[in-house]
């Protein structure tokens, strides 16, 4: 059993090792490491069986032992995590499986390569049944990996059953495996793939458990190593000594008293107000945010109404969901973000075909140009909801480039009921245009993870370019600046939405450049709203001008830090 | 053999929650119990891959036949439970 004291077996010479990930959601954690272990595949020369029947009651007791410890674990968990793991136990024992295995070993397949033939014939079967189908080939695989791992005699990949509180590390989490998680025993997560906005990053930070991403080498710590990791500043230690561990548990206790004494509408020390909003992508973020003190949300991703669906959601279906994700905010408002679909997100019933360039193509509202029905749709039950509710509802549109495509949405928008209507500025060009995009509608809501994207040309789902995607990149923060200056002059409000509203000393920047809202993940609330009332309009304004004016990111972030206050920068 | 038709009432459709409601319920009943959608091959109620497969949506009918003592009342239960929207409860 390893001891939860740090070890003083470091090297004496070096110290004890630091390595540098992305902090994505706050907080520090100290514990041993599990390692979270990769799925297992059947060896390649794996040969034919000699006796079929033992093969296949080999399978068979492989399959059986996946569906005991799925539901033995299933035991140890609540609510929906237990439900996902009884229905994914269901399927290790379905008898459809083991009857496929049996013909894969009859045409001359190994044991390991016959359970993997007939999962692999269900997950095709459930692909091309696309929309939910298509999301339960992850658990099926699962299921498939792990019998696999039971009938070689080798550990079952996924996070391993333990009892301390941990430290779970792996390449990456699926979101089956992080929604599974133990809150009581997972005190932090590190990946070693990811990248800020990533399952892992966006879960970790809703379920408050602290997290670090792109942390190379991660999975090569052993098992039972002590760690430190903060989930703000990125820092991993390896082994660290009782004095930093003592050191970040003080700075962690310091924080949670500093954050606990504050309330409220999001200002700065000089009377500033800057709207503190959450991100939310359901019913459950929103009865969970809603019970939060916030002053709203600032994105309502609406994606998930649509992906799971083989036909197009009716409007008194999209009513009811809406009605709500509205009702915990009777009074405050709701941003909501239109369909944003297509392209590296099809829908089953809108499908434009596949595309070269799918962050570049027809997704967002170039998707709704081409079926204003979906549009109409989901504005008209918005509306509905809205009046039933008394939630401050607006509507904006993902995707927008030009001031035609913005004019366009508002009027559609306004002739559905609704009385506000605004635009995301995610596109470089409509951000160098705000001026005349802005002045269509209502306001606009900077999306800086796509916004880096497109700035950069770096795709988001590419861990490696990670650097390229900083939102610190003073060119991102030039174009955010002129996004700014434009709304300015057509006085229109203009928040950001990207996880860099969530990051404490990036929000003074944003604030500095002309932002009036930062909508981020709910637990980053609480560090923001103390950030904003440690500086004045003026300092941030200051701060602004000291990251536009650094060279690099990494240069934008240092000066800026040792700019604000160390009120501040003491506790992140 | 008892058969009975019946329309699927859960708003997200035979997958999720209600298939395995109702394939636990199947596999209850301790008699082979199929089900298919009208005029296609009927696959063993008792399967979970099966039933998902079968990608019965809300308001559409699907057909069970079973056989054996008590394949009435056996069927009768089950097409109770799929006229129930399992997913909201």
């Amino acid at each position: 059993m390893a001891t939860t004291e740090p070890s003083a077996q470091s090297d004496p010479q070096s110290g004890p090792e630091t390595r540098q990930g992305i902090g994505v959601s706050p907080g520090t954690a100290y514990g041993p490491v599990v390692q979270v272990a990769p799925p297992v595949r059947p060896p390649a020369n794996e040969p034919a069986v000699d006796d079929q029947e033992a093969a296949l009651g080999d399978v068979k007791a492989a399959f059986e032992a996946v569906a005991v410890s799925l539901e033995e674990r299933a035991t140890r968990v609540e609510d929906t995590a237990q439900q996902i793991l009884k229905a994914t136990a269901l399927i290790a024992r379905d008898k459809g499986l083991v009857k496929a295995a049996a013909k894969q070993l009859e045409a001359g397949k190994g044991r390991a390569n016959a359970i993997e033939g007939a999962i692999e014939q269900y997950a095709a079967q459930f692909e091309a049944l696309g929309g939910y189908f298509a999301e339960r080939v992850a658990d099926l695989r699962d299921v498939g990996s792990r019998a696999v791992a039971a009938v070689l005699g080798v550990p079952a990949p996924g996070v391993p059953h333990f009892t301390e509180p941990s430290v779970v590390v792996a390449e990456d989490l699926a979101p089956a495996e992080t929604a599974t998680l133990d809150r009581a025993l997972v005190v932090g997560i590190i990946t070693e793939a990811g990248g800020r906005t990533s399952h892992t990053a966006i879960l970790a930070a809703q379920m408050g458990i602290p997290a670090v991403v792109q942390l190379t080498g991660a999975t090569s710590i052993e098992s039972g190593t002590h760690v430190a990791l903060d989930g703000d500043t990125g820092e991993v230690t390896i082994e660290p000594d009782l004095e930093l561990v003592e050191q970040q548990r003080a700075r962690a206790a310091r924080r949670t008293e500093a954050l606990g004494r504050l309330s409220g509408a999001g200002a700065t020390s000089d009377g500033l107000g800057v709207a503190l909003l959450a991100n939310i992508g359901g019913v459950d973020d929103a009865v969970s945010a809603g019970a939060l003190d916030l002053e709203g949300v600032g994105l309502f991703r609406t994606e998930f109404v649509y992906l799971s669906a083989t036909k197009a959601p009716t409007v008194e279906e999209q009513t009811q969901i809406y009605r709500d994700v509205f009702a915990p905010f009777e009074g405050r408002r709701v941003v909501v973000r239109t369909l944003d679909a297509g392209a590296d997100k099809p829908l089953k019933f809108a499908d434009l075909g596949p595309e070269e360039n799918p962050a570049l193509g027809r997704r967002g509202l170039r998707l709704s140009a081409e079926r204003p029905d979906l549009l109409d749709a989901q504005l008209e039950a918005l509306a509905i909801a809205a009046r039933e509710t008394g939630a401050d509802v607006r509507v904006m549109a993902p995707m927008v480039a030009t001031a035609e495509e913005a004019a366009w949405f508002a009027r559609r928008v306004r002739e559905n009921g609704l009385p506000k209507a605004g635009v995301m500025i995610e596109v470089p060009g409509a951000a160098l245009r705000a001026r005349d995009v802005l002045g269509e509608v209502d306001f606009g809501s900077l999306g800086t993870n796509d916004l880096a994207q497109y700035t950069m040309a770096a795709d988001r789902m590419q861990g490696a370019l990670s650097d390229l995607l900083d939102p610190w990149q003073p060119a991102v923060l030039d174009v955010v600046g002129l996004a700014c200056e434009g709304a300015k002059t057509v006085e229109r409000p203009i928040g950001v939405c990207g996880e860099s509203a969530g990051d404490p000393l990036l929000a003074l920047v944003l604030v500095g450049l002309g932002v009036t809202s930062l909508s981020m993940a709910p637990s980053k609330v609480p560090v923001v709203r103390l950030a904003l009332s440690l500086h004045t309009e003026a300092e941030c304004q200051r701060l602004a001008q000291i990251a536009r004016g650094s060279r690099t990111a990494v240069d934008a972030m240092g000066a800026v830090r040792e700019a604000a206050s160390s009120e501040l920068t003491d506790l992140l | 053999m008892a058969t009975r038709t019946v329309t699927i009432a859960s708003s997200v459709g035979l997958h999720a929650r209600p298939a395995a409601l109702f394939v636990e319920a199947a596999s209850n009943t301790g008699l082979d119990v199929e089900i298919a959608k009208p005029g296609e091959d009927p696959v063993d109620a008792t399967s979970i891959l099966g039933v998902m497969a079968l990608g019965a949506k809300y308001g559409e009918e699907v057909v069970l036949t079973a056989e054996g003592d008590g394949a009435d009342e056996a069927l009768d239960s089950l097409v109770a439970l799929l006229s129930r929207d399992l997913d909201a409860e």
